[in-house]
């Protein structure tokens, strides 16, 4: 029973994480400019990335597992959005953008 | 010349970053022991001198409950944004409209901008594209944006975000910097977005077809 119901779980976390990857890698096929994409390149991950080292913390439990999935996921928390901003700031900056897209640019107000 | 006083008082304020690096050190090795922690201070010393950075000013003050808060609000807006994204990229119906949006944040500290940076960009949905360090501004590009009343909110949760981060470890004078500004809003009988610290101008309406204020 115990077997069954941790069987359960992972496929529902793997499956879950497959997903975001999934629609991350459609999202930058469909999503028409750099920043958009980006969103989609670098986000939904961070929630796979989660479910996967959740599945694993819970079938294969110890303190050692814990606390290395405790450590990926902060980092990978820590460094995602700091790669996104680089890209994004030099993607803005260098004009790869669309602002037909946009409703809204209050960065073009102060940078002119 | 700095004084001993000097010098050990900066030793102590770079203390709780110091156990962080030592405890680093012992999750990567995923067992606590006498060896992991001598290597770990040792690693730790050496990771300080060599990769000397400016110190960090620590606000000397955590508040847990307000942390657990945080967090745990940090991971339902993730899992409820990377759903947001998924549908986007992978429902039939997608219309690109975005918008880049300034937050004009309260705190005047480095350490919480860094924090609201991170916080707001780790939620799928968006992404930091410039920091003004001098007036602690975010230029945010956020997807899926389609009025202003949209973007009123974004800024809201922004603003939210930024809020709960100063409550659970903010010094106590940007604490009372949010609190302040919150009851001015509630005396003027404003929202958060028509506040002082609002850069646009709600009665202007928004045309879609320049992407720009009209």
């Amino acid at each position: 029973m115990s077997a069954l119901w941790s069987d359960v779980v992972t496929a529902v976390l793997v499956l879950l994480a497959a997903l975001m990857c999934l629609a991350a890698g459609v999202g930058l096929l469909r999503f028409p400019d750099v920043l958009t994409r980006l969103h989609s390149a670098t986000k939904p991950q961070i929630l796979g990335l989660m479910a996967v080292t959740l599945d694993i913390a819970v079938t294969n439990f110890s303190v050692g597992t814990l606390t290395l999935v405790v450590a990926i996921v902060l980092f990978q928390a820590l460094t995602a959005p700091m790669a996104a901003h680089l890209v994004a700031r030099a993607a803005y900056v260098t004009d790869h953008l669309r602002p037909d897209l946009l409703i809204l640019d209050e960065l073009r107000d102060v940078r002119g | 010349m700095t004084t001993v006083k000097q010098r050990v008082g900066g030793f102590l304020s770079q203390l709780p970053l110091f156990l962080g690096l030592v405890l680093l050190w012992a999750l990567l090795w995923g067992k606590f022991s006498w060896l992991n922690l001598v290597t770990g201070v040792a690693f730790a010393a050496v990771v300080s001198i060599v990769f000397y950075l400016p110190a960090v000013q620590l606000s000397g003050r955590v508040n847990l409950w307000r942390s657990a808060w945080l967090f745990g609000k940090l991971i339902f807006d993730i899992v409820r944004a990377s759903i947001d994204v998924s549908w986007l990229a992978l429902g039939p119906t997608y219309r690109p409209s975005n918008a880049i949006v300034a937050v004009h944040l309260r705190t005047r500290s480095d350490l919480i901008l860094t924090w609201t940076a991170v916080a707001t960009s780790i939620v799928p949905g968006s992404i930091v594209v410039d920091v003004e360090r001098i007036d602690s501004t975010l230029y945010l590009h956020v997807i899926n944006m389609r009025s202003t009343a949209q973007t009123d909110r974004f800024r809201d949760r922004v603003l939210a975000t930024e809020r709960r981060i100063v409550l659970a470890f903010g010094s106590a004078e940007d604490v009372e910097r949010v609190g302040r500004v919150r009851a001015e809003e509630d005396d003027a009988g404003l929202d958060q977005t028509t506040g002082p610290h609002s850069p646009v101008d709600p009665q202007k309406p928004v045309d879609p077809q320049n992407g720009a204020q009209a």
